[in-house]
């Protein structure tokens, strides 16, 4: 597998709209020890409020989901192992905002509070949200949040601020396993078509996946994809997440016939109904 | 679509986030889906030479368009940031075109009312009139586009049907804000509206239970089991008793168009309360992506 320096892991100058490289991360679970880091260094980094502290009973999993104050979220599937049935088999994943090639969030914004960044990510201004929530409804990932004491949408910025200096995000850094990868994505993509062969040929995972590496899935591909060892909803993902455009077209087609439905039903009664 | 056996979840934690939207909102479907409704009612009264349905057709408008804008900001949650609403017009975001159309809409009863108050011409009120009346079904049934293009299973999977569940109910509604309104001698039209209106909005919801097939549970199980069975109860009898005893008595018409109402706030409650079940419950999504 290769490895990457912080170095080759830096970005270009920022540079907006086409000229920019799109950035993004190659989540490899299949090297994720579940030890948390991510989660702590993006809380940290992006100063995000902590939860209550709860136990879950969930495994290790306290944090349970992504959210408007969880970025990160390491999942901890504690199974018998499938091949022999004999021992603990352990899926770990650190999840984070798809940074989605059409993105629902920003799409369905009435405010344009969200917008796509230089670097092709996804990012909520927070002096623009004033809280509507459709972003919340939208998001086939369940990824952004109302924060309830604060009343606007959260969620993960690939550090946007990080990026602008030339610097990779939080949660990469703090991997100590490179679990989590930072950089421009077609590289990215190659990199996991690789490790996917690896993982799949060498260890013998016959579920492994990649999970939003392909740009021809239902949201155009991820800005964030993962390696997975067992099907995404077995992680809490969804199995084939979609926003298309022209769905929303022929929505407004329907809708537009059922008001003429409506404005003929009401001039239907009028002139029928006079005497 | 072919649901899988036995879709496996993580600890059967949702997948797709509930809703962030507060009770408001479904009030919100039901007055601003009526009050479009009347505006077109309105509009075709003028041209229908009825001034007596055209003026209180356009008042219950106008009321309902001074209460849509408050319900809407107090769901906010940044209510101080409401302007931002308007700050862009973004086409591909249902709420923007939602929140430009009210705007639009609310205007334009406002300037056909004070230009009938200060007299003047009849031509000015009668282009404001139209306006609203043109804006009046978009607004009754862009909700049903708002909650279509989202991720919820439950919405998601009817979002070609919704339309008409909200313009028939729109319909049904309106009449029968007319009815618990107005005097029996213009009760006719509005007492058609409420029985084509109930048909088309119980016809659709039909429908699109059917479409839904095992997404549409939630219609059928807890609160949005209750309102779901209250809504039909509700706009069924409505229905039935303006067709029956509301032609003869006012009584009857007036308790009739109430039940309708009732009906038609149930069923927005109904609606938005199955998202909230439907996303809960990860196998749904899972089985609606399968």
């Amino acid at each position: 597998m290769t490895i990457s320096s912080p170095r080759q892991a830096s970005v270009p100058l920022p540079m907006w709209q086409g000229g920019g490289t799109r950035m993004g991360f190659f989540t490899d679970t299949s090297i994720c020890i579940g030890c948390k880091a991510c989660e702590v260094a993006c809380k940290e980094w992006n100063d995000v409020p902590d939860l209550d502290p709860s136990w879950s009973g969930n495994s290790y999993d306290n944090t349970l989901r992504l959210g408007a104050s969880s970025w990160r979220h390491v999942a901890f599937v504690e199974r018998p192992r499938p091949d022999t049935g004999v021992g603990v088999q352990w899926l770990m994943s650190s999840d984070v905002c798809k940074h989605c090639t059409r993105a629902a969030c920003m799409e369905v914004c009435p405010t344009g509070a969200i917008f796509r960044t230089e670097f092709g990510t996804v990012v909520v201004q927070e002096d623009v949200c004033n809280g509507c929530g459709y972003c919340v409804s939208a998001c086939p990932f369940g990824v952004i949040e109302r924060r309830a004491d604060d009343g606007r949408a959260f969620k993960c910025t690939l550090c946007y601020d990080r990026l602008k200096v030339g610097e990779q995000p939080a949660c990469a850094k703090a991997c100590p396993t490179q679990s989590i990868q930072f950089g421009p994505l077609d590289e990215l993509r190659e990199r996991a078509g690789a490790r996917l062969e690896v993982v799949k040929n060498e260890s013998g995972h016959e579920m492994a996946q990649l999970y939003g590496a392909d740009e021809t899935d239902g949201v155009g591909g991820f800005g964030a994809f993962f390696l997975l060892l067992d099907a995404p909803e077995v992680y809490g993902m969804p199995p084939a997440p979609s926003y298309q455009r022209r769905d929303v077209a022929t929505m407004w087609a329907a809708a537009s016939v059922a008001a003429g439905v409506l404005l003929g039903g009401v001039a239907g009664a009028i002139v029928w109904g006079r005497r | 679509m072919v649901p899988a056996a036995n879709p496996r979840s993580y600890y059967g934690l949702p997948i797709v986030k509930r809703p962030a939207w507060t009770q408001e909102v479904p009030w919100y479907f039901f007055v601003g889906g009526t009050s479009g409704a009347l505006a077109a009612t309105s509009m075709v009264a003028r041209w229908s030479a009825n001034a007596g349905l055209e003026r209180r057709a356009r008042r219950l408008a106008l009321a309902g368009a001074l209460i849509s804008p408050a319900l809407l900001i107090s769901d906010l949650g940044r209510p101080s940031r409401f302007l931002n609403m308007l700050r862009v017009f973004r086409p591909t975001s249902p709420m923007s075109v939602g929140s430009w159309t009210l705007a639009g809409f609310g205007s334009a009863l406002g300037a056909a009312e004070t230009a009938e108050l200060v007299g003047l011409p009849a031509a000015m009120v009668g282009t404001a009139e139209v306006a609203a009346g043109v804006l009046g079904p978009i607004l009754s049934t862009y909700t049903a586009v708002l909650l279509g293009d989202t991720a919820n299973p439950i919405w998601r999977g009817a979002r070609h049907l919704l339309p008409f569940v909200f313009s028939g109910s729109s319909m049904a509604s309106a009449g029968g804000a007319l009815c618990v309104a107005g005097p029996v001698g213009d009760l006719r039209s509005a007492r058609l509206m409420v029985v084509a209106g109930t048909a088309v909005e119980q016809l659709s919801f039909f429908a699109m239970e059917r479409q839904l097939g095992a997404l549409a549970e939630p219609y059928a199980e807890g609160r949005a089991g209750t309102l779901n069975t209250i809504q039909r109860a509700s706009s069924l009898l409505g229905a039935a008793l303006i067709a029956t005893l509301g032609r003869r008595s006012r009584l009857g018409a007036a308790v009739g168009g109430a039940l309708t109402l009732v009906g038609s706030a149930a069923l927005r409650q109904c609606i938005y309360r199955a998202g909230f079940q439907s996303a809960e419950d990860p196998t749904y999504l899972v089985r609606s992506q399968s």
